[in-house]
């Protein structure tokens, strides 16, 4: 027996050294258990070393390590601010891009569905008059282009056209000391005179101090002033306190040109194109200058005449004339005339309007 | 027989005696364990090396004696498996086969020859890696992947760092 051990010595020495170990996996795959302790030992031996190791490194290899960091840094640096600015550049670039095709886009939905008759019109350059606030475009007279008429933004008013060459015209805005509209409060229906102050914000002079005026509300054009039609979104109220005298100082603050000004419209044509009668058009010459065609629209109509035109003319009644029409009406389906004897029943149905005859 | 042949199997060289020191046989497994350990998070690029292996093959050889080779295998590869989240025993199984078959191989063939040196690097990396593989697939149902191509090139590597290696052992 001792003889056959010895003579198969080394893989006896095999099988028992592999059938141990064996016999350890066994163990601890058929438990679940893990040799906790050996794994132990070997770590706590390992981390004083690994700490030691790492310390040595850190002060060896990672020293010089982070200096070549630190001199490929400065290359780096530079590289990286280059590609910076170039990637600025290509930003601000496509920045204009996208915000040119926006208001393009803007601008032409606007065109399409608003009632007036609109002329597009590019800012090509400004006057270099100091302080002024007056820019050129790039529509004349010979696109339709006349002296006073509104240019307005899809946000709101911008301005008027004070003078009309045959290829350009010049714009005033609405900031500029030298304009003025009539304007009227969104809730208290107050109104008053917008005036360009020469900067930012424009004054809404001619208001009573005992009107009420709040902040952000908003102020459209009540086309009192022949030039805007009403309804035009102005700007919105910045600053409302009582004055010195006997009006509020009100600034606002323009909706039309909060966008920028690249892009424009010319009011060729407004909602009341024709012009009213009894009301005076200056002759043209007649300020003695030369001869140049002047724009202007009628004022907002009176509430006779919108009644007849809220019937289906181009007239757009506000919320007061859809109603005193209603009270017209049922007023006068009972015999009675708003204003004289007794009230009439408002809360009646007004009787549908009679269909229209047509015309031999 | 050839000279070549001659010069392989060391017919005409007596064998080579045990240079090495005894008090080497704990810190240099330990070393390699430690490397293996510490290796993959600074020099990554070093990762695919087996150290313990390599330390377990030189100390086979140069021991000429299986069961010399079989007790450092299992002692190098049971510490590596503390070190590792298997159960304590794979690698030592594998690394006992290697060091008893090296230690038999040693037996036969002349280890100071650099071919050989190469050639046992090689084959006893694939070898351990297939042993570990089929182990882990037998015993503990894990899906490991083996790649052969990949394993052979791992094994071209670790043999042509082999020879240098024990080489620098050798010196010791």
């Amino acid at each position: 027996m001792d003889n056959v051990i010895s003579r198969y010595r080394n893989v006896t020495a095999l099988v028992l050294v592999l059938g141990a170990q064996l016999l350890l996996l066994a163990y601890q795959v058929k438990r679940q258990q893990e040799l906790t302790p050996m794994r132990v030992w070997a770590v706590t031996g390992f981390m004083p070393v690994a700490r030691l190791l790492g310390f040595t490194r850190y002060y060896t290899i990672g020293a010089v390590e982070r200096f070549a960091n630190l001199t490929s840094a400065q290359s780096d640096n530079a590289r990286l601010q280059v590609d910076l600015d170039r990637l600025k550049l290509e930003n601000q670039f496509l920045k204009n891009q996208l915000s040119t095709a926006d208001r393009g886009r803007a601008l032409a939905m606007f065109q399409a569905t608003s009632p007036h008759r609109l002329l597009a019109a590019r800012v090509v350059g400004s006057s270099t008059a100091p302080g002024s606030r007056v820019l050129f475009l790039d529509r004349g007279r010979n696109n339709g282009v006349m002296k006073g008429m509104a240019v307005i933004t899809p946000d709101g008013i911008a301005g008027r056209i004070t003078s009309a060459q045959p290829s350009g015209s010049q714009l005033v805005l609405l900031t500029d000391m030298n304009f003025a509209a009539g304007v009227i409060s969104e809730k208290g229906r107050v109104m008053g005179i917008a005036k360009g102050q020469g900067h930012a914000s424009v004054l809404v002079d001619y208001v009573q101090n005992d009107d009420k005026v709040d902040l952000d509300e908003m102020f459209y054009t009540s086309g009192d002033d022949w030039i805007f039609p009403k309804g035009l979104p102005v700007g919105k109220v910045k600053v409302s306190r009582r004055g010195r005298g006997l009006f509020k100082e009100i600034f606002i603050d323009p909706t039309g040109l909060q966008r920028g000004l690249e892009n424009v419209l010319i009011l060729l044509e407004g909602v009341h194109q024709s012009v009213p009668p009894g009301v005076a058009v200056p002759a043209a010459g007649a300020e003695g200058g030369p001869a140049e065609p002047t724009s202007r629209i009628a004022p907002p109509l009176s509430p006779d005449t919108a009644q007849s035109a809220a019937g289906g003319g181009r007239q757009l009644p506000i919320d007061a004339d859809q109603i005193l029409n209603k009270y017209d009406q049922i007023g006068k389906s009972r015999g009675q005339r708003l204003g004289a004897g007794t009230a009439p029943d408002f809360s009646a149905v007004p009787p549908p309007p009679a269909p229209k005859q047509p015309k031999p | 027989m050839t000279d070549f042949s001659d010069q392989i199997m060391g017919a005409r060289r007596s064998p080579r005696i045990w240079r090495f020191r005894s008090l080497l046989w704990i810190p240099i497994p330990i070393v390699a364990i430690f490397f293996q350990v510490y290796s993959p998070m600074f020099l990554g690029y070093l990762s695919f090396l087996e150290a313990p292996l390599l330390v377990t093959v030189f100390f086979a050889l140069t021991r000429r004696e299986p069961i010399s080779g079989l007790l450092a295998g299992c002692a190098i590869g049971l510490l590596q498996d503390a070190f590792s989240h298997n159960p304590i025993g794979m690698f030592g199984i594998a690394k006992s086969l290697v060091g008893y078959l090296a230690g038999s191989l040693s037996q036969r063939v002349d280890v100071d020859n650099l071919v050989i040196r190469f050639m046992a690097g090689f084959v006893f990396y694939f070898f351990h890696q297939f042993l570990y593989w089929a182990l882990a697939s037998a015993l503990l149902s894990q899906k490991l992947a083996m790649d052969p191509v990949q394993t052979v090139v791992l094994s071209v590597l670790n043999a042509l760092v082999a020879v240098p290696l024990f080489a620098a052992l050798d010196k010791l």
